[in-house]
């Protein structure tokens, strides 16, 4: 630590930290632009400039290291001379069209232009114009002529994001911001640079001209859509969500949230949005009161349990549900007699179940990623699936941290990666019993050696590892592997509350009334199913499954957000409320409880689904449904918010099996596209207009496209069981031989089976 | 795809640097692609990227900031004009002004012919010279006055 002083104040700084970290922590307020935390220096904006005893000249409190001794006045005369002059510069270019600019009250330039511009400009000559550019649906670059050249988009991109899409082109005053040829900005993270820009040059596409800052008022809340849980500020004007940013939380999501996180609000005020209760009657859909339709349920439920029992029940919920609904779903469940309870929709192998010691998470705090030295990644579309993690990881790998994937699909994670297993799926488990023996046998060579070599190894699986047959195999051999490499092991959670739902008892295990789990309930078709914000299509393992079983069942209760495909096989629509409209709990991947409000009232007729539950369990007569508020459901179901002696991944009487892997034919391999993972996300406007909601493609190596004899850009027929799609096939030499990769949640695929297994190719 | 020659050149430079510095090469792989081709194309850009493992908006950040790249063909022979200060007092607008009547175009034309281009350039670090033009990069040519640029120019139509 080194002493200096700033404007008369001793601070003690740590020796390598620059005048402006010393500032920060004394409290003083250094102007600044292009400066930020969590990005590099680069001391372009020269806004910072300050005087330092004993030089000659202002010097950018950004890049100057603290010194032992160092005297540093941030408003003498000559630092607010400088300052005064870096703003007359920055204005000179910057259009006065503030009442007009979307950035207009949260605008940094603005602001400080208040504290160290001129009441004047004495510019009288032309400003620059510098035309706009496309580069996708969710950031506009309308107005670049805005731009003060800070950067911070570019070196967000390079630093964060990992892929350098948006550049400086040009130099001096012809210098523009740009991507390559008009090429779109494509990372999962792109609108962090709406956040990051000190300017209206980027502004967020989908908001623009819809309110002004001012107007809008912040609610907390907590992000549905990942297992990171990232925290939001949702803002709201006249009762309707208009935009979502980030709020700051360094041990979960830093300054950051992805794409799917900030624009899939525009889902939330869909046309799609279910607004009253329905009932089909004579096959055709007529709005009721609530009353009608929970009577309607209570007497349907009732009848099947009392002529068939209660075990012909059967409901699904998804992990994104809140702790709350899912806990008085499956209390409802058991109470009315059926254990027949899960959330797991896109799991296939349940063969773990009840040899669980506890409810799998990530195995460490999120933050601590940053700080692991190796890592072996299982069976992850890690970048789509986990975008913040993702920048986690590869800030860890800048420090050094290596990284070793097993997977079936070789995407590019814009990090390096040390080793990597790319195998088809059946060959997944010998992928990694291999590197178990290698390992066990301190073979020091490829993955093992990377593990062997490091201090802090993680083992993680992810959700195509969670999802694949041979589940509960992977995970008795990541946790061996982690053992002995004396590492830590983790689930990179699917969905923003798979901890949650365990915790909540959504399962049909651990608890005295047992029951079928998702797969199951689908093998053998139950009389009723009530669905808790589930689109059996898309988000079941197996949809032409689902889909055939739902319309052969007697009863179906949909409870959804949206009027969706239901109406081809319910019975009954309760609309319920989405997160934003109701309270509620997420448990995120590392164990954090995070509850929230809701930030608007429920749409229509909408109503919370605890609400919902809890007046279904009075009807039914179940005892102890006699929740007065949402917190009371969650203190009942999470006492205390501290939830670690839970949370544990380690199985036990899980035996190992030889792997077989003889599978001749192609092998589907089955990814959930990012803006089609939940219901949410499917319906927000602008994603889907980006480059990663496009209609899913067959992705298959040449090879296999040569045997077939079909070439890039070719309709193909892809069947599975007794159905078939048509897709535009695509070389990716990335996807071992023998794999076909076809996405799974999108309503494209959604008549085929199981995520995992043959798939047959064909020309069309 | 980039010629065999250039990535024999590129190679050669890539020599230079570190293993995991490969794009410290991208300014010479670029002058490669204009000593073969006359000009740098997008597709040029986004195969050097590659070829170095960089993103293309850095290359393309790099092509755009130095003048002496040609983002577009400009003719067999590019003439590149300084206007900078110390030119632009010794007569630079006179010899700019020589230029566009006696060629018949402007700054980033080319003659009909295909022969000369004309382009603005930045200070070229021989001011003693002023006021000066380069040939293709190539061949610095000072002291300019009309009866010199038509000599220099009637050389060039030669060949």
């Amino acid at each position: 630590m080194i002493n200096i002083e700033i404007d008369g104040k001793l601070v003690e700084t740590e020796r390598g930290s620059t005048v402006m970290d010393a500032a920060h922590h004394a409290g003083v307020y250094i102007p600044h632009f292009c400066y930020h935390k969590k990005l590099s220096i680069a001391a372009n904006c020269r806004m910072c400039l300050v005087e330092i005893e004993k030089a000659p000249k202002p010097m950018p409190a950004c890049a100057t290291p603290a010194a032992e001794g160092m005297k540093v006045r941030t408003h003498s005369e000559m630092a607010v001379k400088a300052q005064q002059g870096v703003m007359e510069f920055l204005l000179i270019n910057h259009p006065l069209d503030c009442p007009i600019c979307d950035q207009g009250g949260e605008c940094q330039l603005q602001d400080l232009a208040v504290g160290y511009g001129g009441g004047a400009s004495r510019y009288k000559e032309e400003k620059r114009i510098v035309m706009h550019k496309d580069i996708g649906a969710l950031v506009s670059t309308e107005e670049m002529s805005r731009c003060i050249q800070c950067t911070r988009c570019v070196r967000f991109g390079q630093e964060i994001a990992g892929v350098m899409e948006l550049g400086m082109a040009f130099r001096g005053e012809h210098a523009e911001i740009m991507s390559f040829v008009n090429s779109s900005v494509d990372s999962e993270l792109s609108g962090n640079m709406i956040d990051l820009c000190p300017v209206g040059a980027l502004t967020s596409k989908p908001f623009r001209y819809t309110a002004r800052s001012w107007e809008l008022s912040r609610r907390r809340s907590v992000s549905p859509h990942d297992g990171l849980g990232a925290n939001l500020a949702v803002q709201v004007k006249d009762n309707k969500v208009m935009r979502v940013v980030p709020i700051e939380n360094e041990g979960i999501n830093e300054c950051w949230i992805s794409d799917k996180d900030r624009f899939s609000y525009e889902g939330l005020n869909s046309p799609e949005r279910l607004t009253k209760p329905m009932l089909k009657q004579d096959g055709k859909w007529i709005e009721v009161d609530w009353q009608a339709a929970l009577e309607y349920v209570a007497n349907g439920l009732r009848q099947v349990a009392g002529s068939a029992g209660a075990e012909q029940i059967a409901a699904l919920a998804t992990p994104n549900s809140t702790a709350e609904e899912l806990y008085l779903l499956q209390k409802l469940m058991r109470g009315i007699g059926s254990g027949n309870v899960d959330f797991r929709l896109r799991q296939s192998d349940f063969s773990a179940d009840g040899k669980q010691a506890g409810a799998t998470w990530l195995g460490m705090p999120v933050a601590e990623i940053n700080t692991r030295d190796r890592f072996l990644i299982v069976g992850s579309f890690l970048r789509k699936d986990h975008p913040l993690l993702a920048a986690r990881i590869r800030q860890a790998v800048k420090k050094g941290a290596q990284v070793n994937i097993i997977h079936s699909s070789d995407d590019d994670l814009l990090m390096p990666l040390a080793n990597k297993a790319i195998v088809a799926p059946d060959a997944l488990v010998d992928a990694l019993s291999r590197v178990a023996n290698d390992i066990a046998a301190k073979r020091n060579e490829g993955i093992a050696g990377s593990l062997a070599s490091g201090e802090r190894v993680v083992v993680l699986l992810g959700n195509f590892a969670q999802q694949h047959p041979q589940a509960a195999q992977l995970h008795i051999l990541a946790q061996q592997i982690a053992a002995a490499a004396n590492g830590k092991f983790g689930f990179l959670g699917e969905a923003a509350n798979s901890v949650g739902a365990h915790l909540a008892g959504a399962v049909p295990f651990g608890n005295s009334k047992q029951g079928m789990n998702a797969a199951q309930m689908l093998a053998s078709p139950r009389k009723a199913y009530v669905l808790l914000n589930v689109e059996p299509e898309l988000d079941m393992h197996d949809p032409q499954r689902a889909i055939s079983v739902m319309q052969a069942a007697d009863m179906v209760v949909a409870m959804s957000a949206y009027k969706h495909r239901a109406t081809e096989y319910a019975d009954v629509l309760l609309p319920i409320a989405p997160f934003t409209e109701t309270s509620g709990t997420f448990v995120n991947t590392e164990g954090s409880v995070q509850s929230f409000r809701g930030a608007v009232k429920p749409l229509g007729e909408a109503r919370p689904a605890w609400k919902v539950l809890r007046v279904l369990g009075n009807l039914l007569n179940v005892s102890g449904f006699d929740y007065d508020s949402s917190e009371a459901v969650r203190d009942e179901v999470l006492p205390g918010t501290n939830v670690s002696d839970k949370l544990n991944n380690h199985i036990s009487g899980v035996a190992l099996q030889a792997t077989t892997g003889s599978n001749q034919g192609l092998q589907r391999v089955s990814d959930v596209p990012i803006y089609f993972a939940d219901a949410i996300v499917r319906r927000a406007s602008a994603l889907q207009k980006t480059r990663d909601a496009a209609t899913p493609c067959v992705a298959m190596h040449s090879g296999e496209l040569n045997k077939l004899g079909v070439k890039s850009g070719d309709t193909v027929k892809v069947s599975q069981g007794s159905a078939s799609v048509r897709l535009t096939v695509q070389a990716n030499d990335r996807m071992p031989m023998q794999t076909a990769r076809v996405a799974a949640g999108h309503p494209a695929t959604a008549a085929l089976g199981a995520m995992f297994g043959t798939i047959a190719v064909e020309r069309a | 795809m980039l010629s065999e020659q250039i990535q024999v050149k590129i190679n050669r430079e890539l020599k230079k640097y570190p293993a995991d510095q490969k794009q410290s090469a991208v300014m010479a792989a670029l002058r490669f692609v204009q000593d073969e081709k006359g000009w740098i194309s997008d597709d040029d850009m986004a195969e050097i990227a590659t070829y170095l493992g960089m993103a293309p908006m850095a290359v393309y950040e790099v092509a755009t900031f130095y003048h002496m790249y040609n983002l577009k063909p400009m003719g067999k022979h590019t003439i590149t004009v300084c206007t900078n200060l110390s030119c632009t007092l010794c007569g630079a607008g006179d010899t700019v002004a020589y230029l566009n009547a006696k060629l018949g175009i402007g700054f980033n034309e080319v003659t009909a012919d295909g022969k000369f281009g004309l382009r603005e350039g930045e200070c070229m670090g021989a001011c003693i010279d002023a006021p000066l033009f380069t040939i293709s990069n190539k061949k610095l040519c000072g002291r300019l006055t009309p009866e010199k640029i038509d000599e220099i120019l009637a050389e060039l139509s030669k060949s």
